[in-house]
C-alpha cells in the first residue's frame, strides 16, 4: 500500500476515536440517546481498526483479511440470533474472547520483539499483566457461560483449602512473572500462563449462580484492565483508554449489585451463597405449606381489573418461562380498563445487570412504565395488587425484619406493603439464597401456582372473556 | 518521563472519565452497558493487527495474531450489533 499514516496522524486518529467511545458510554445515559452513542461507538472503531491498517507496521494483509472476513459474519449471525434471554451467556462468552485475545497479542508480541531484539525488564512486566489478567478473564468467562447455559451446576463448588490454594496458584503465578521479567524465560511465560488459565476457574467455581450478575460485571471489568494492560505492553493509549473505561464500567456495575445486595465484595467472590442451608430452609418450606393461602387465577384477575394500580416485579423465574410477552397483553388488557401498571426492577434481578429492563422493552413494554427500586418503592403502599412474576429474594421482608436471616439488610422491594400480594410460582421452593420468604405468610398473599407464562395466558383469557 | 510513565498518566486519567461516564447511565441500561462495553474491548483488535500485521513475525507469533484477529472481530462485530439490537427494542409509550 502506497499510502501510510505517520505516527502522529495514527495518534490523532486514535484520540478521536477514543472520544468517540467516550461519547458512546455517555449515549447510555438516557434511552432516547443510546442507540447514537452506540453508533458513534461503531465510528469510534471503524476510526481506530482503519488507522492501525494503514499505519507503517502493518505490513501484511493477507491473514487479517481472512480473519475479519471470518470473524465479522460470526459476530453479526450470533447478534442476531440470539434470544434475549441468553443475553448473559453471550456477555461471557464475549468477555472470553477478549482475555484470550489479550493473551494471544501478549504472547504474539513477546515472541515479536524477542524475534527483534527489543525486549527489556518493563516490556515483559506488562507483557505478563496482559497474559494474566487476559488469561483469568478468559476461564472465569468460560465457567461463568457453562453455569448460565447450564452445562454446568449453577452451585458453588467448594472444598477445604480452596482459598489457600487459590492464594497459593496466585503468589505462583506472580513469582513466575517476576522471574520471566528478569529472565524472559520462555518456560516460565509458558507456567505462568497456564497457572493463570487455572487461576480463572478456581476464582470462579466457588460463586454461585445467584450472584452472576456480580460475576458479569466483575469479568467486565477485567476484560477492561486486560485491554488496559495489552495497552500498556503496545505503548498505545487508546488500549489503555478504553480499557481504563470498561474496567471502571465493570468495576462500578458489580459494586451496585453488591450493594444491592448488601453485601461487600470480597463477601461474593470468597462467600459461594445460596445451596449450603438447604435442610434448615425445606423444613421451613414444609412447614410453610400450611400457612400460605393459594390462589386461583380468576381470584387474582378479580383483584386486578378493578385495581387503581398494579405493580408488577419480575424476576428470573419470568425469564426462565418467557412471560414477558404475555405480560405485555396482560398489561395491556388492564390498563384499557383503566388500571395504572407499573413494572418495579431490583438491580440483582435476572442473571446479569438490568436484565430484566431488557426482556420488558423486548417484549414492547414502554420504558416509562419500567422503575428502579428507589423510584417505585414508596408507591406499593398505594397500590392496589402487587403482582411477583418469578422473583423472591428480593422482595423477601426477612431482609428488613430477621437479623439472623442471611439476606438480612438486603435493600427489597416492599411489595407486600401492597393491598394484595400475588406470588406466581412454581412450587414452594425457596429463592436462591435458600432462605424461606416471610412475604408468603402474610395476610395479603396468595400464591398462584403453575408456569408463569401459563399463568399469565389464564389472566388474559380470563380479562379477554370479559367474565368470571 | 519515561513512555511506561506517561502511558500511566493516561490510564489514570482515563479511569477517572470511566468513573464519572459511568455512574451517569441509566440503570435500566446496565445491560446494553455490558454489552457496548464488551464491544468497544473489542478494540485489542488494534493490538491483533500489530501482531499479525508484522511482516517479518515468526509463523508462531503470526499464526497468534490470526487468532486474536479473527476472535476480536466477533467480538466487535458482535458486541456492537447486539448492543443496537437490544437498544432498539427500547421504545417510547406509542401516542
Amino acid at each position: 500500500m502506497d499510502f501510510t499514516l505517520t505516527a502522529n496522524q495514527q495518534a490523532v486518529a486514535y484520540l478521536v476515536s477514543a472520544v468517540l467511545f467516550i461519547f458512546a458510554l455517555k449515549g447510555l445515559t438516557h434511552p432516547a440517546t443510546a442507540r447514537r452513542g452506540n453508533f458513534l461507538g461503531m465510528i469510534g472503531m471503524a476510526l481506530a481498526i482503519a488507522a492501525t491498517l494503514l499505519g507503517a507496521e502493518v505490513t501484511s494483509y493477507g491473514l487479517i483479511a481472512l480473519a475479519v472476513l471470518l470473524g465479522a459474519p460470526i459476530g453479526v449471525f450470533v447478534a442476531m440470533r440470539i434470544k434475549m434471554t441468553a443475553m448473559p451467556q453471550l456477555v461471557a462468552a464475549l468477555h472470553s474472547f477478549v482475555g484470550m485475545a489479550a493473551v494471544l497479542v501478549a504472547i504474539g508480541t513477546f515472541l515479536n520483539r524477542r524475534a527483534a531484539g527489543t525486549l527489556d525488564a518493563v516490556l515483559m512486566g506488562e507483557i505478563s499483566a496482559g497474559i494474566v489478567i487476559g488469561a483469568i478473564t478468559f476461564t472465569g468467562s468460560v465457567i461463568a457461560f457453562a453455569k448460565l447455559q447450564g452445562i454446568m451446576s449453577g452451585a458453588p463448588i467448594k472444598f477445604p483449602g480452596q482459598h489457600a490454594l487459590n492464594a497459593a496458584i496466585a503468589v505462583a503465578t506472580l513469582l513466575l512473572a517476576v522471574h520471566f521479567a528478569m529472565t524472559g524465560s520462555l518456560w516460565s511465560l509458558i507456567l505462568m500462563t497456564l497457572l493463570a488459565f487455572v487461576l480463572g476457574g478456581t476464582l470462579i467455581i466457588p460463586i454461585g449462580g445467584a450472584d452472576m450478575p456480580v460475576i458479569i460485571s466483575m469479568l467486565n471489568s477485567y476484560s477492561g484492565w486486560a485491554a488496559a494492560a495489552t495497552g500498556f505492553t503496545l505503548h498505545n493509549n487508546l488500549l489503555i483508554i478504553v480499557g481504563a473505561l470498561v474496567g471502571f464500567s465493570g468495576a462500578i456495575l458489580s459494586y451496585i449489585m453488591c450493594r444491592a445486595m448488601n453485601r461487600s465484595i470480597i463477601n461474593v467472590v470468597f462467600g459461594g451463597f445460596g445451596t449450603g442451608e438447604g435442610g434448615e430452609s425445606s423444613a421451613g418450606a414444609q412447614a410453610a405449606e400450611k400457612g400460605v393461602k393459594s390462589a386461583s387465577v380468576e381470584d387474582a384477575v378479580y383483584w386486578m381489573e378493578d385495581a387503581g394500580k398494579v405493580i408488577v416485579i419480575p424476576g428470573y423465574g419470568m425469564a426462565v418461562a418467557q412471560a414477558q410477552h404475555a405480560l405485555k397483553e396482560l398489561m395491556e388488557l388492564l390498563e384499557a380498563r383503566g388500571v395504572e401498571v407499573k413494572f418495579a426492577i431490583h438491580p440483582v434481578a435476572g442473571r446479569m445487570p438490568g436484565h430484566m429492563n431488557v426482556l420488558l422493552a423486548e417484549a414492547d413494554i414502554p420504558y416509562e412504565h419500567v422503575l428502579e427500586m428507589d423510584e417505585i418503592n414508596p408507591e406499593f403502599a398505594s397500590t392496589d395488587v402487587a403482582l411477583v412474576v418469578g422473583a423472591n429474594d428480593v422482595v423477601n421482608p426477612a431482609a428488613k425484619t430477621d437479623k439472623s436471616s442471611p439476606i438480612y439488610g438486603m435493600p427489597i422491594l416492599e411489595a407486600g406493603k401492597a393491598r394484595q400480594v400475588y406470588f406466581l410460582k412454581r412450587s414452594m421452593r425457596p429463592g436462591y439464597s435458600g432462605v424461606d420468604n416471610l412475604l408468603f405468610y402474610q395476610e395479603n398473599t396468595s400464591l398462584v401456582f403453575g408456569d408463569a407464562k401459563d399463568t399469565i395466558e389464564g389472566m388474559v383469557n380470563v380479562l379477554k372473556g370479559g367474565g368470571h | 518521563m519515561s513512555e511506561t510513565l506517561l502511558a500511566l498518566y493516561v490510564f489514570v486519567l482515563a479511569c477517572f472519565i470511566g468513573y464519572y461516564v459511568i455512574w451517569g447511565v441509566t440503570p435500566s441500561l446496565h445491560t446494553p452497558l455490558v454489552a457496548l462495553t464488551n464491544a468497544i474491548s473489542g478494540i485489542v483488535v488494534v493490538g491483533a493487527l500489530l501482531v499479525a500485521g508484522l511482516a517479518e513475525a515468526g509463523p508462531v507469533a503470526t499464526g497468534m495474531g490470526f487468532v486474536a484477529v479473527l476472535i476480536a472481530s466477533i467480538n466487535a462485530f458482535g458486541g456492537f450489533l447486539v448492543t443496537h439490537r437490544m437498544l432498539s427494542m427500547f421504545k417510547k409509550k406509542k401516542k
